[in-house]
Parts: C-alpha cells; sequence; structure tokens
C-alpha cells in the first residue's frame, strides 16, 4: 500500500504541477495567481514529501515486492544505509532530485512577497514547467514504486561504496544546491517575460543562489573528502566527470553570486546576471544529464538504460533551449545597466565574472569532448587530470590574485584606489615564493605559485576589515572575508599536497618495518574481524615518529551482497598531515601489501571548503537578517 | 574610460566574446597535447596505438592471466577483448573490484616490447559493468535473472 500511495501522490504532484502551468499561462483572467498556483506549488511540496517519505519507509522495511528495494537493499544492511539506500540509487536519486524541486517551488511560492505579482505569476509558471517534465522523467521512465511479482527472498544489497555515512549527507546537500539553483532560474525567465530585470529581482534572487551555492559548495566538500577516504586511492579530486558535473554548476553559481550583488547594489550587469541564472541550472542539468543518462559509468551511474538518457536530454534540450531563445528575444528590452570605471569593484567582479566563466568553459569543453568525439568519431577518448590541472590550475591563481585587490575598490568609480594596501600581502606571496625556493624542496613551478598565492591571499582577505569597527562590519563583508580565506586556505592545501606527499608501497611480514616521510610503520599482523553486513582482515601497524607512536589499523572487507571487496583506510590527522594508510592483498608468500601516504596539511584543502561555505551562509544570515529588520522599521513607520 | 552605457554593454560583450574564445583556444591546447586515447586490445593488435602516448586500455582481464610478481606490489596479467589480447605490466595495490574475467581500464603507455606498462588501474564501480564490446544485454541479462530469483 504505501508504494501505491506514493506513486499516487507523486501523479496527484504532477497534475498540480500542470494545472500551475496553466493558471501561469492563462494570465491575469483566472485572477490573483496567489488563490490557484500558490496553493498548488505548496501542495506539490508536500506530496513529493510524502513519496520521498514512502520510499524511505519501503527501504527502511526492506519490502521486497518493491522492485527498486530488491534491486538495491538487503535485510541485513545496518538501519542507516537502508534509509540511505533509498537515494542511492537511480531511481531514488531522482525522485530525491524531484522532491528537492518542489520543495523549493513551494518554499519560493510562499516566501516571495518583494516581486511584482506577474513576475511572481510568470517565475512560478516557469518552476511548474520545470516540475512538470521532471515529474513526467520519474513516473514514465524511472518509477521508483514499481512492484515486483513475486516478490523475492532476498534483496540484492547496496553498492557496498555506498555503505558509509557520506550517503546521507553528500547527496541530499549536493541535490539542494543543485535544484536550488532551479529558483534562480525561474526567476531570470520570469523577468525577461515581464520585462522586470531590475536591482529588485536581484534581491529577490540573490538569498536563494546564496543558499543553493552554500549547499553545493558543501556537497562538493564532502563529496570530495568521502572518495578520498573511502576509495583508498589517497586522491582527493579525480576531475571525473561526475565531479566535473557538480564543478559546472558550482562555477557558475560562484560567478551569479557575485554578478548578482552588481544588481542588487548598483542595478549593472542586468543581462549578464541573467544569462548567468539560466547558466547556472542549466549546468545542473547537464550534470544531471551526465550523470543519469548513463552515458558514463562510474560509481554515480546506476543504470543503463537508452530511454532514459534520450528523455534527460528532451528536457535539457527543452529548458536550455527555451531559456536561451527567452533570452535572445527579450535582452533587447533589458534596460542598460548603471556604467561604471574599470577599475572599481564592479570592473573586479567582471573580471571575477570573465575568469570563472573561463574555467567553466574549459571544463565543459574538457568533460564533454570525449563524448562529442565518440558520437562524432567513434574514437574513444578519456580527458583527464593533465588537461584540467593545466588548463584551470594558472587560472585559479589569476583569480585568486584577483581576490588580493578586488575586495578593496569602490562601487562604481575608484577615483584613488587605495592600492598601498596590496603591498602587505603581495610582499607576503613574493616572501612565500622566495621561502619555497630557498628550502630546496622540489616541487611543481604550480605548487610553488600555489603555495604563494594562498599566503598573500590569507592576509590580503582580511584587508577589507582593517580600518573599520569590527562590530559595526556588515554581516555580508564578513562572510566574504570568510570565504575568500577559505579559498586560501583550500588552495593551500591543494598545494601542499602536490608538493609534500610521500608515499611508499611496499610488501612486508608481520614484524616488518616501512617508512613513509618522517613516520617508521611497524607491520604488527591482521586479525579477522567480522561487521552486521561484511567480515574483514584487520591489518594492525604501529606508527612511530620520535617519541609519538599511533596505532593504525586499516581493514580489507568483503560484503556477500552484493559480493564486493572493498578498503577501508585507516586514517589519522596530525597538526601538521594525515597519515593514510591501506591494506592490500595477501601474496602468496604470506607478505601483506601496504600502501602508506603521508601527506602534511592535506586536510586544509576540505577546511578550505568549509570555511567558504560558512562565508556564504554568514553573508545569507546578513542579508536576511538585514532585511527583516528594514520590513519591521517599515512597518512600525507606517504604524 | 568613460564611456557611455551603450559602449559600455559592447565593450563588456566583447570582453566576454574574448573570454569565451579564451577559453576554446586554452581547452583546445589542453586537448591536442592532454587527451588520453581510449583503446582495446584489437585496436592495438591492429597497430592504432602510437608507442609512448598516454592511452586507456580497456577490456577484460583474461581468466588464469594474473600472475603476482617478486617484489609482493607488481602484477602482470592480459587484458582481453575476445579476439586480441595485450599484456599488462602494473605496479601498487589493485584496485578492490579488479579479478579475472572482470571489466578494467588501465591507464598507462604502450611499450616497444607491446607491453603495457599501467601507473593506474580502474576496475569499473559498478560489479555489473561490462566493456561495451562484450555486450552490455549480457550485464542487464544477468541482472534481471538474479532480481527475478
Amino acid at each position: 500500500m504505501i508504494a501505491e500511495a506514493g506513486l499516487a501522490a507523486l501523479w496527484l504532484a504532477a497534475a498540480l504541477a500542470l494545472l500551475q502551468l496553466g493558471v501561469a499561462l492563462a494570465g491575469p483572467r483566472v485572477g490573483d495567481v496567489r488563490s490557484i498556483a500558490v496553493p498548488a506549488a505548496v501542495a506539490q511540496g508536500f506530496l513529493t514529501l510524502f513519496a520521498f517519505a514512502a520510499l524511505i519507509a519501503l527501504f527502511v522495511r526492506t519490502d521486497l515486492s518493491v522492485q527498486l528495494v530488491a534491486a538495491n537493499s538487503h535485510s541485513l544492511k545496518p538501519f542507516i544505509y537502508r534509509f540511505s539506500g533509498a537515494w542511492g540509487n537511480h531511481e531514488g536519486s531522482m525522485l530525491l532530485w524531484v522532491t528537492v524541486l518542489a520543495v523549493a517551488g513551494a518554499a519560493l511560492a510562499l516566501l516571495e512577497r518583494r516581486l511584482p505579482a506577474e513576475t511572481i505569476r510568470a517565475t512560478l509558471g516557469a518552476q511548474a514547467a520545470l516540475a512538470l517534465g521532471f515529474f513526467g522523467f520519474l513516473l514514465i521512465a524511472s518509477n521508483p514504486f514499481a512492484r515486483l511479482y513475486p516478490a523475492p527472498a532476498e534483496g540484492q544489497g547496496l553498492n557496498p561504496l555506498l555503505q558509509d555515512p557520506g550517503l546521507a549527507f553528500h547527496p541530499p546537500t549536493l541535490y539542494l544546491g543543485y535544484v536550488g539553483l532551479s529558483v534562480a532560474f525561474s526567476l531570470a525567465v520570469g523577468a525577461l517575460i515581464t520585462r522586470d530585470v531590475g536591482p529588485a529581482l536581484a534581491r529577490a534572487m540573490r538569498p536563494w543562489v546564496l543558499g543553493a551555492w552554500v549547499l553545493l559548495t558543501l556537497g562538493i566538500t564532502a563529496g570530495s573528502y568521502w572518495a578520498y577516504y573511502e576509495l583508498g586511492w589517497g586522491g582527493w579530486w579525480f576531475w571525473d566527470p561526475v565531479e566535473n558535473a557538480s564543478l559546472m554548476p558550482w562555477l557558475a553559481a560562484t560567478a551569479l553570486l557575485h554578478s548578482v550583488n552588481v544588481l542588487a547594489a548598483r542595478g549593472g550587469l542586468r543581462a549578464w546576471t541573467i544569462m548567468l541564472a539560466v547558466v547556472a541550472f542549466s549546468m545542473s542539468m547537464v550534470g544531471t544529464f551526465l550523470v543519469r543518462s548513463g552515458i558514463l559509468t562510474s560509481v554515480h551511474s546506476f543504470a543503463v538504460d537508452p530511454r532514459r538518457g534520450t528523455f534527460i536530454l528532451g528536457l535539457l534540450v527543452l529548458y536550455v533551449g527555451g531559456a536561451l531563445a527567452l533570452f535572445a528575444w527579450r535582452v533587447g528590452t533589458v534596460r542598460e545597466g548603471a556604467r561604471f570605471k574599470l577599475v572599481s569593484r564592479e570592473g573586479a567582479l567582471v573580471a571575477n565574472n570573465l575568469l570563472l566563466s573561463v574555467i567553466l568553459g574549459t571544463v565543459f569543453v574538457g568533460t564533454l569532448y570525449p563524448i562529442f568525439v565518440e558520437a562524432v568519431a567513434g574514437e574513444k577518448i578519456s580527458v583527464g587530470p593533465p588537461y584540467f590541472n593545466a588548463v584551470s590550475g594558472p587560472i585559479v591563481l589569476l583569480l585568486a590574485l584577483l581576490l588580493f585587490i578586488g575586495p578593496l575598490l569602490n562601487w562604481r568609480v575608484d577615483r584613488r584606489p587605495n592600492l598601498r594596501r596590496v603591498a602587505l600581502p603581495l610582499g607576503v606571496a613574493l616572501l612565500a615564493l622566495l621561502a619555497t625556493i630557498l628550502s630546496g624542496a622540489s616541487m611543481s613551478l604550480l605548487a610553488r605559485l600555489g603555495l604563494a598565492t594562498a599566503a598573500g591571499l590569507a592576509v590580503a582577505s582580511f584587508l577589507p576589515l582593517v580600518g573599520r569597527s569590527l562590530r559595526r562590519a556588515p554581516l555580508a563583508t564578513w562572510g566574504m572575508v570568510i570565504s575568500h580565506l577559505g579559498v586560501a586556505v583550500a588552495i593551500a592545501g591543494a598545494a601542499c599536497d602536490t608538493a609534500f606527499t610521500r608515499e611508499t608501497l611496499t610488501a612486508v611480514r608481520p614484524g616488518e618495518t616501512a617508512i613513509v616521510g618522517p613516520w617508521t610503520v611497524r607491520f604488527v599482523g591482521v586479525d579477522p574481524v567480522a561487521g552486521p553486513n561484511w567480515t574483514a582482515v584487520e591489518g594492525h601497524l604501529r606508527a612511530t615518529r620520535g617519541d609519538r607512536s599511533e596505532r593504525f589499523d586499516p581493514q580489507s572487507r568483503a560484503f556477500s551482497d552484493p559480493p564486493t571487496e572493498t578498503s577501508e583506510a585507516a586514517i589519522r590527522t596530525f597538526a601538521d598531515g594525515q597519515l593514510y594508510t591501506v591494506l592490500g592483498r595477501q601474496e602468496s608468500d604470506g607478505r601483506w601489501q601496504l600502501r602508506l601516504w603521508w601527506k602534511p596539511f592535506v586536510t586544509l584543502i576540505w577546511l578550505g571548503g568549509f570555511l567558504i561555505a560558512l562565508g556564504g551562509a554568514v553573508a545569507m544570515l546578513g542579508r536576511l537578517w538585514r532585511e527583516w529588520r528594514q520590513r519591521v522599521r517599515a512597518r512600525e513607520a507606517w504604524a | 574610460m568613460t564611456a557611455s552605457p551603450k559602449n559600455q554593454r559592447l565593450l563588456l560583450v566583447a570582453a566576454a566574446i574574448v573570454a569565451l574564445i579564451g577559453a576554446t583556444l586554452l581547452a583546445m591546447w589542453g586537448l591536442s597535447g592532454k587527451a588520453a586515447y581510449f583503446r582495446t586490445p584489437q585496436d592495438i593488435a591492429a597497430g592504432r596505438a602510437d608507442i609512448g602516448q598516454p592511452l586507456r586500455l580497456g577490456g577484460m582481464v583474461k581468466a588464469g592471466s594474473v600472475q603476482k610478481q617478486p617484489d609482493g606490489v607488481s602484477i602482470r596479467f592480459v587484458v582481453t577483448d575476445g579476439p586480441a589480447d595485450v599484456p599488462v605490466l602494473f605496479r601498487g595495490i589493485v584496485p578492490d573490484l579488479f579479478k579475472e574475467r572482470g571489466g578494467v581500464v588501465a591507464e598507462g603507455r604502450l611499450q616497444k616490447g607491446g607491453v603495457f606498462v599501467a601507473d593506474n588501474i580502474l576496475a569499473k564501480h559498478d560489479e555489473r559493468y561490462m566493456p561495451p564490446q562484450m555486450g552490455n544485454l549480457q550485464a542487464e541479462q544477468k541482472t534481471r535473472e538474479t532480481v527475478q530469483k
């Protein structure tokens, strides 16, 4: 019954989306937008939440008469993975996608009160059109509630790589970010339809963009750390197409986040901001297409079904094509933005946007080029880290250098830019560069420049606070400072990882030792251990450095449903880095393979990602708080 | 740099176009030297692979071909796609899903003697994966049977 109720809720929600779209298209003739479209949007949010809860209930109870559960779950799975396993598969994750889309639509309908009624009507219409397409995809091509007769005695289990707490956190956060951008998309489309592109639109759009961007940043950071510890490869970013699929919307959203400020504060960059809002969500859909169409084979693509790919591609063409056509048609009616000088805050933000767009363009080309070549020439190629590092690395550093000066410039026109303050971070960067050269450490040029830039940026990020009362500085400024510091921290972590990581790969007998970086690691032996749905061989290592001695217990796990082996790395974080140990296989002569990494300051990468997101959250709270106070004050003045 | 709004818009458009062209040129430069071609053993047998160029070799691990080397961390095995075989040498811990008769992609370079030296091995995450040449239908069939069992 639960499955049928969930399916019915989805159909009902799809019907409501159709109604909402119809009301928007009918225009003012059917009366106030709030009387039909808003309740319809809110009801869709609740109905999809209900359907999603139904799917979780089916997974938690391991109802094997539901095909999806039988194919992806197992009654012996621990509770948390029966719960999060609901979205560890194609249909479930698409249901999560649609749920987030519908809930975002409901929140938009409920909360957005500043824009004129006609713009809200058009926006809700655009949101309904998006929802309708994805409801269709779910119901026609990926029904999560399909029954299976007769029900099997046991399910096939969840891919063990996904049996990790990361699954409970990473996909929902990422999807909230991906799909949160749909609101910016709908607002942009709505504003184009009603020819109402201005600072008010930017102020309405800003919290959504900020919120989506914060979640996207957190989701990407969490996914990166998950891949780092779960895959046991010691890497934190592989330029896998699926990772790029999440990076592209992030890059577009980062550009949008900055341009929307220019529109809100100065009324400039109108058409550009609209374009970015369209591009950002388009990138989310491109990502969904790449991951869900089965065009890529990876941990994220759960099934190969050409119908699905065609369906998503159709939606993609319809929405992106439609929005771009609307943009081309209406861009002439968008008023000219306010003008500004090259050396001004706006000028710096334009440069920021252009550089981010270049990175986005190169990542986009690199990700889609193999698919294009295969379709056109029938040739299979892969574009990997050598391409992406070489192409995007230098631009990232250029962008970081821009951060030295951009936040110090004034809006509109900076007659006398206070460039003396930039001397301090530049000096720090040069000193750091000199230090890396004098230390004699061998490292790549990019790593050297990365360390220098990070050192300078760490200082530069605080400069906007210099000479201000720290208490009076707006939260948005604090948010900017924290995020920019996060960029410095993340770059430092990435550069340290490239420059200083030491790796040892060896085969040892119990009692023998291996050396990695400053650590001496003694292999004590192995023991069998067992978990709820796996058995494992656990290695015992004793790592010593000076008088410090630590115990490591990496495991090699074997799961029975599905029959798979995974390695659980044992990792410990110290003040100056991480020691990362992986137990390999046993050789026929009794030796065990060990892979050891000493990774100085590698955790800065994720700390930086977290700081970037934290800054966004602080800025968003600051903006919302300020608006709320203004509204209260306006109401008091009225009374 | 005083520009009327109209000129300023043109300037911005020009800057955007320059950025777009720059990105494309940069991408083309990167792709020309750094893209790795995906080859199957049949391609290599037909001479469609340059010695010493970065390549991805895809196929199945031939049954009974995995040989461990004395250092304990190197292995030799054979990648096959049916008609053709390529010997591979790899130093490292093989991924968890690497097994005989399993799908595999080896990243590395082809040496003069015809041995492929891999610096990275990707066994497909999904245990249901088979190289496309070997027919996804087969894998799907198997999956369906298991579900219906």
